[in-house]
């Protein structure tokens, strides 16, 4: 009884997490956003600094009505939103943030690829939204988002493969565990394709070509209202904490800190995911969008040789070492 | 979770997790049959996720734990993706599609049916006699799977990653093979396969066809690009 108990309360926890984590993002971008371009953001809900904003931006979302197409493809149109969020939520069971046995949802042996391979499966939600809305923007936005894919997941899987290397395992926890400071040098070009890459599979600016809204409305998500469309946003800034909380893990030592490491181990994995966080929502603000061709070049021809080279360089100091 | 098992045992007293995987096979076999029957392209392709999925948990549950997230990470997110892909560009109408119907049907049943009773026939005579223990440490776990690929299988991995080397420059080769004949010659000349397609489609419907690997779309990209810097 008491294994069922445990196994409950770590599902809770990482359930309000996943609520939780998400608002703040998209709160701070809010807030990140308005002070970068001179302005103040929302300011009136909840009275000090408008912030139960995205609480409000809920209550409306449910308040409206949930349209179905009538050309739409019914079932997969409302399959998708769920397709594309639930998968940030099981990656989020299989993040260590602490140093204890403890602190991760659950240890899973093969973490990155577990992590990797659920984050792909997100994808198909957009491309399901994409197909299932009967609309031309809706299934240019799904194509863009399938090629953005296919081109950034190939450097996204290499990069972790040289930390995977570099540790000599690819669980979560053990790469943590043989985390070394050096280790940030050794694998920053790794850590940078990685990042990149996986804003790239987020669709965030710059890469948010498919959802371009001066060329084609919002993409895949165009026929989306209500509760369906909030579940695409709630996707999108719960894929930025998964991808932040990674790139932690794997490149920047999750727990481990100049000082405090065995009680404050979590406060340095939040810590360095809130900054990366902040990254995420200062590259929207300060780059354009990229165009279709920049984008598939920028993957094939930069990141890609990057992430090999990168592999390399991990492959020749680890024989070195031993 | 099993009592005694592993010392005889049999097909008499099935345990939760033999029960759980006749469950999940038998979905999974659903979910393949109605991806070969639907009448609808891209329902095929979604019910395809089904199946692999599925086959995914029966791996999970005979403790292969590193095959199966492989299995979704390369079948679901990118063979899937790429055959979806290669859908919405050619024609991925909503509803059904009554051309997408082959005269073949009987023959393909044949082949199936043919190549599912020689794969079950030999993977039950090689396995006849072992049994997997559930309980102890996992077989399949990533340490297992690496030391045994490559301590005892290192020749077949080394020659199948060869295979899928001239694949992909196969795949280069096929998407630039117009590329001499473009300056002034006439691009009708070039042997296209689609009639009345817009040079664009079936040009990004190869990799989809062969949909092997998410590389094959390489070339494909980067050709695009190339081609559109040119003209």
């Amino acid at each position: 009884m008491n294994d069922v108990l445990d196994v409950a309360i770590r599902l809770v926890i990482v359930f309000a997490v996943f609520m939780v984590l998400p608002l703040v993002v998209g709160q701070a971008e809010h807030k990140v956003m308005a002070h970068m371009q001179g302005r103040l953001g929302p300011m009136y809900a909840g009275g000090f600094h408008g912030w139960a904003q995205l609480v409000a931006d809920g209550v409306k979302f449910a308040q409206k009505e949930d349209i179905v197409p009538a050309a739409a493809d019914r079932r997969v149109f409302q399959l998708a939103p769920a397709v594309a969020l639930l998968p940030y939520l099981l990656v989020l069971v299989a993040l260590p943030i602490g140093p204890s046995e403890g602190a991760v949802g659950q240890v899973v042996d093969a973490g990155i690829f577990f992590v990797l391979a659920v984050m792909g499966v997100g994808v198909l939600g957009s491309l399901m939204a994409g197909w299932a809305s009967a609309n031309k923007f809706s299934l240019l936005g799904g194509l863009r988002t399938a090629a953005q894919l296919l081109a950034y997941e190939l450097p996204m899987l290499l990069a972790a493969a040289s930390v995977a290397m570099a540790a000599g395992t690819v669980s979560l926890p053990g790469i943590l565990n043989a985390f070394q400071w050096w280790w940030l040098p050794w694998q920053i070009v790794g850590a940078l394709v990685f990042f990149v890459a996986g804003l790239a599979e987020l669709q965030r600016p710059p890469f948010d070509m498919p959802v371009a809204d001066s060329e084609i409305i919002f993409g895949a998500y165009t026929e989306y209202s209500g509760l369906r469309f909030a579940l695409f946003l709630l996707a999108e800034y719960a894929g930025i904490v998964v991808l932040c909380g990674l790139t932690t893990v794997l490149f920047l030592g999750g727990w481990h800190g100049p000082l405090g490491a065995d009680g404050l181990g979590w406060v340095w994995t939040l810590l360095k995911t809130a900054v990366l966080a902040f990254v995420v929502i200062w590259l929207r603000v300060t780059y354009p969008r990229l165009r279709e061709d920049q984008l598939q070049k920028l993957a094939w021809t930069v990141l890609i040789p990057l992430a090999l080279a990168q592999i390399a360089l991990t492959g020749i100091v680890k024989v070195a070492i031993d | 979770m099993i009592p005694a098992a592993a010392g005889h045992p049999g097909f008499l007293s099935p345990t939760g997790v033999e029960i759980a995987f006749v469950l999940v096979g038998l979905a999974t076999l659903g979910a393949a049959l109605v991806t070969v029957t639907t009448k609808q392209l891209v329902h095929a392709a979604l019910w395809l996720v089904v199946a692999l999925g599925g086959l995914a948990v029966e791996y999970l549950l005979l403790t292969a734990e590193f095959i199966a997230w492989v299995q979704v990470l390369i079948y679901v997110g990118s063979i899937v993706v790429l055959l979806l892909f290669g859908l919405m560009l050619t024609r991925a109408p909503i509803g059904r599609s009554p051309d997408a119907d082959s005269d073949n049907r009987w023959i393909a049943a044949g082949v199936a049916g043919a190549s599912a009773a020689v794969l079950v026939w030999v993977v039950a005579d090689a396995f006849r006699t072992t049994w997997i223990d559930l309980d102890g440490p996992a077989q399949g776990s990533t340490q297992a799977t690496g030391a045994f690929l490559f301590r005892h299988w290192v020749l077949p991995f080394e020659a199948l990653s060869v295979l899928l080397l001239a694949a992909l420059v196969g795949a280069i080769v096929l998407s630039r093979k117009d590329r001499g004949t473009l300056p002034g010659k006439d691009r009708g000349a070039a042997p296209r396969t689609v009639g009345g397609a817009a040079p664009g489609d079936d040009r990004a419907a190869t990799p989809a066809e062969d949909g092997e690997a998410a590389p094959d779309a390489v070339p494909e990209a980067g050709s695009r690009t190339d081609r559109e810097g040119t003209s």
